[in-house]
C-alpha cells in the first residue's frame, strides 16, 4: 500500500497512517491531461451517427419554448462561483507547496475550507426547498440514457437515438455525484483537522481522536483532495470547450437561448418556466 | 523511537577535495545524501538512526570552503567550513564585526567550537526533542506536533511564528549574521545564488520540514558580511540553562549606529523564540531617531514581545526576551 498512503511511527512505537502519498498528485494531473487529450480526439475524430446523437423533438413541443430559458437562478449561480473560487483556492493552497511553490498556505487553506463548507450548507438548503431536489440525482432513466447513448456512439445510425436530456444530462449528474462523494470525504475530515492547527474557530486539541483515527482522516482528506484535482481539471476543460460554452454562459448569465435548449434538452423532460401551455 | 547505538548504520562515504566534485556528488545522489561539515549535528542524527542516508559527503577535505578573507568593500567572506574558534579569534572579525565573534565564542564548548563550522552552525536542525526522538511529527513528514499540547514538555519551544510545528532555531551565529546583513552564498549544479541571511532561514509556514532555503543538491559555500555595519555598536547575549555546552533558551544580537546620543539605525535579532532568527523590525523602526537611554530600551523590550504566544511551559521566555532586548539597547551595553 506504500504507493497509496504514507505511514509513520508514534511515541508508542505504533505504525500509524500519516497521509496520502503525495506522488499521487502527479498521477491525478497526468490523468486529467490524458482525459482532456482523449476526449478532444474523440470529439474531433469519432464519426457523428447519421441522424445525430439524439432523437429529434416534436415541433409542437418546440414551439412552446420561450426565446430565453432560465437555467440557473442568481442564488444557484452565486453558490456555484463561490464554491468554484473556494475549491480552486483549496487545491492551489494544498498542492502547490507539494509541487514546489512554497508559501504560507495553511491559513488560506482553512479559510477557503470554511467558505466551501458554508456554501455547501447553503446549497443543500437552497436545493432542498427552492429547487427541484431530485433533478440532479442519477436514476434508472439516466442509466438507460447512458446505455442508449453509448450504443448510438458505437453502432451509429443502427442504434436507436436516445432522448434529449432533462434539465441535467446523465453525465452532469455523474459529475455531481462524484463531487458529492468527494465532498463527503473531504469536508468533515477537513473540519476535524482544523482542531490540529491554530485558528480562531476551534480550540486546538490534537488528541481529540486516537492516532489511528487521525491517520484515516488525513488519508481520506488527502485522497479525496487528489481526486478533486482530476475532477476539477475535467470540469474546467468542459467549461471552456467550444461546444459546451453555452452551458458556461448559462452559469454566468442564468439563461440559455431557445436554440441551445432545443438542441440539447427535451421540453417534455424539462418543462421550463414561461413555456406556452398545450392547446386543449 | 530514538535509541543510542554504539555504531552508525552503514553508508557510503565520499571525501571530495574540490567544490566542483562536491557539487557533482550532490547532484548524483541528491535526496539520499547527507553533507557532513563538523559532524556535531550529523552524528547525533546518524547514531540515533533517525536519519539513514545512503551517502555521506565529508567536506573536511575541501580547502576552498575554509578560511576568512577581507573583501574590497571592507567586508569579509567566511568559508562555510571555517571553524567557530577561528571566527571567534579572527582579528578582523573581532575588530569590525565583534557581534559575530562574540556569538561564535559562545557556541557550546571550546572542543565543539574547534570542530564546529559556521556553515554547520547555521544549517543545524532544531533541537525539539520530540522531533529528534524519531517520531513522525509534522517536521518529520507526519501530521502532528507532539510539543504543542497542554501536556507537552515545551519549555525550549517557540513564542512566535509557530505554524503547526513549534520548534525553534538553536543557532547562536544565525541572529548575529542576520543583524550584520550577511549574504549566504549557495551553489548547486545550475550555478551560484546569493541569499540574504534573513531570507536564508525559513519558518514552518513556508516549509515545515526544513529550516533553511537549502534544497537537495545545494551547497552553502561561504558567508559574506558587507561593511554596512562594520564598527557599529554591537551586543550579543545568550541565556542558557548552564553556562557552557548548551543551546540558547533565548539569545539576542543587535547592531546599533548611534550619533549624538541618538539611535540612527538599529538591527535587533532574537533567536530560539521561533523556527528562524526573529528580526524585530517593529522595534528597529520604533527606536530609530530616539535617544539611547533607559526609556527607549524599556519601550523596545515591551514592543519586542508583543504578539508572543507562549505554550504550556515556555512563558518564562517572554520576560527573558523582553529584558534581553532591553539590555541590548542600553547605552552602557553597546558602548
Amino acid at each position: 500500500m506504500n504507493w497509496l498512503v504514507q505511514t509513520g511511527l508514534n511515541p508508542w512505537n505504533e505504525q500509524i497512517l500519516t497521509h496520502a502519498q503525495w506522488n499521487l498528485v502527479y498521477a491525478a494531473l497526468a490523468f486529467g491531461v490524458l482525459f482532456m487529450v482523449g476526449h478532444s480526439l474523440y470529439v474531433k475524430f469519432w464519426p457523428v451517427p447519421a441522424g445525430g446523437h439524439t432523437a429529434s423533438i416534436s415541433p409542437e413541443l418546440a414551439a412552446r419554448v420561450p426565446e430565453r430559458v432560465k437555467r440557473h437562478s442568481l442564488a444557484a449561480r452565486a453558490f456555484h462561483w463561490i464554491m468554484a473560487a473556494s475549491m480552486l483556492t483549496l487545491l492551489i493552497t494544498s498542492f502547490a507547496p507539494i509541487l514546489g511553490w512554497k508559501f504560507d498556505w495553511v491559513q488560506w487553506h482553512w479559510m477557503a475550507g470554511i467558505a466551501l463548507t458554508i456554501s455547501i450548507i447553503y446549497h443543500i438548503i437552497h436545493a432542498s426547498f427552492w429547487l427541484d431536489f431530485w433533478s440532479i440525482w442519477l436514476n434508472k432513466e439516466d442509466a438507460n440514457e447512458a446505455i442508449t447513448r453509448f450504443k448510438r456512439s458505437i453502432m451509429g445510425g443502427q442504434a436507436a437515438p436516445p432522448r434529449k436530456a432533462a434539465k441535467y444530462p446523465w453525465d452532469n449528474k455523474m459529475y455531481h455525484t462524484a463531487i458529492v462523494l468527494s465532498a463527503l470525504a473531504v469536508v468533515p475530515t477537513g473540519l476535524f483537522m482544523m482542531v490540529r492547527v491554530r485558528n480562531p474557530l476551534f480550540a486546538r486539541n490534537p488528541y481529540l481522536f486516537a492516532d489511528s483515527t487521525w491517520g484515516v482522516m488525513y488519508v481520506l482528506h488527502g485522497l479525496s483532495g487528489i481526486g478533486l484535482v482530476g475532477l476539477t481539471m475535467a470540469h474546467i476543460y468542459f467549461a471552456i470547450r467550444p461546444e459546451k460554452l453555452w452551458i458556461t454562459k448559462g452559469m454566468v448569465f442564468g439563461d440559455i437561448s431557445k436554440q441551445d435548449f432545443l438542441k440539447h434538452h427535451d421540453p417534455a423532460r424539462w418543462v421550463v418556466e414561461g413555456a406556452t401551455p398545450p392547446k386543449s | 523511537m530514538a535509541t543510542i547505538h554504539d555504531v552508525m548504520p552503514a553508508f557510503e562515504l565520499f571525501q571530495p577535495t574540490s567544490i566542483d566534485d562536491t557539487l557533482s556528488l550532490l547532484e548524483r545522489y541528491r535526496r539520499s545524501v547527507w553533507v557532513l561539515a563538523g559532524g556535531l549535528d550529523s552524528f547525533d542524527w546518524l547514531k540515533d538512526r533517525n536519519k539513514r542516508p545512503q551517502v555521506v559527503i565529508d567536506l573536511s577535505g575541501v580547502d576552498a570552503l575554509r578560511g576568512i578573507k577581507t573583501l574590497p568593500d571592507g567586508g569579509v567572506e567566511i568559508g562555510a567550513t571555517t571553524t567557530l574558534t577561528e571566527i571567534a579569534n579572527h582579528s578582523v572579525i573581532k575588530e569590525k564585526f565583534k557581534l559575530l565573534s562574540d556569538a561564535a565564542g559562545l557556541v557550546a564548548s571550546p572542543q565543539i567550537r574547534n570542530q564546529g563550522t559556521l556553515g554547520g552552525n547555521v544549517s543545524q536542525d532544531t533541537r525539539c526533542w520530540y522531533y529528534r526522538s524519531g517520531w513522525t511529527c509534522y517536521r518529520a513528514g507526519g501530521n502532528i506536533c507532539y510539543a504543542d499540547t497542554t501536556t507537552s514538555i515545551n519549555r525550549e519551544h517557540a513564542l512566535f511564528d509557530a505554524n503547526r510545528c513549534v520548534a525553534v532555531s538553536p543557532s547562536d551565529t544565525a541572529p548575529a549574521l542576520v543583524a550584520l546583513d550577511a549574504q549566504m552564498v549557495v551553489r548547486n549544479g545550475d550555478g551560484e545564488r546569493v541569499v540574504s541571511a534573513e531570507e536564508f532561514f525559513i519558518g514552518p509556514a513556508i516549509d515545515i520540514t526544513r529550516m533553511t532555503v537549502m534544497q537537495p543538491g545545494d551547497l552553502l559555500t561561504a558567508i559574506r558580511i558587507p561593511a554596512t555595519w562594520a564598527g557599529a555598536k554591537f551586543y550579543f547575549e545568550k541565556v542558557r540553562d548552564r553556562q557552557v555546552w548548551d543551546f540558547p533558551l533565548v539569545n539576542v544580537a543587535s547592531a546599533v549606529k548611534v550619533s549624538g546620543g541618538n539611535i540612527q539605525q538599529a538591527r535587533i535579532v532574537v533567536n530560539a523564540v521561533a523556527a528562524h532568527p526573529l528580526r524585530l523590525r517593529a522595534v528597529e523602526d520604533a527606536v530609530a531617531g530616539k535617544a539611547q537611554n533607559e526609556e527607549t530600551a524599556k519601550m523596545a523590550g515591551e514592543l519586542a514581545v508583543a504578539g508572543a504566544e507562549p505554550l504550556a511551559h515556555n512563558g518564562y521566555k517572554i520576560p527573558l526576551m523582553r529584558n534581553l532586548v532591553k539590555r541590548a539597547l542600553r547605552a552602557e551595553a553597546t558602548s
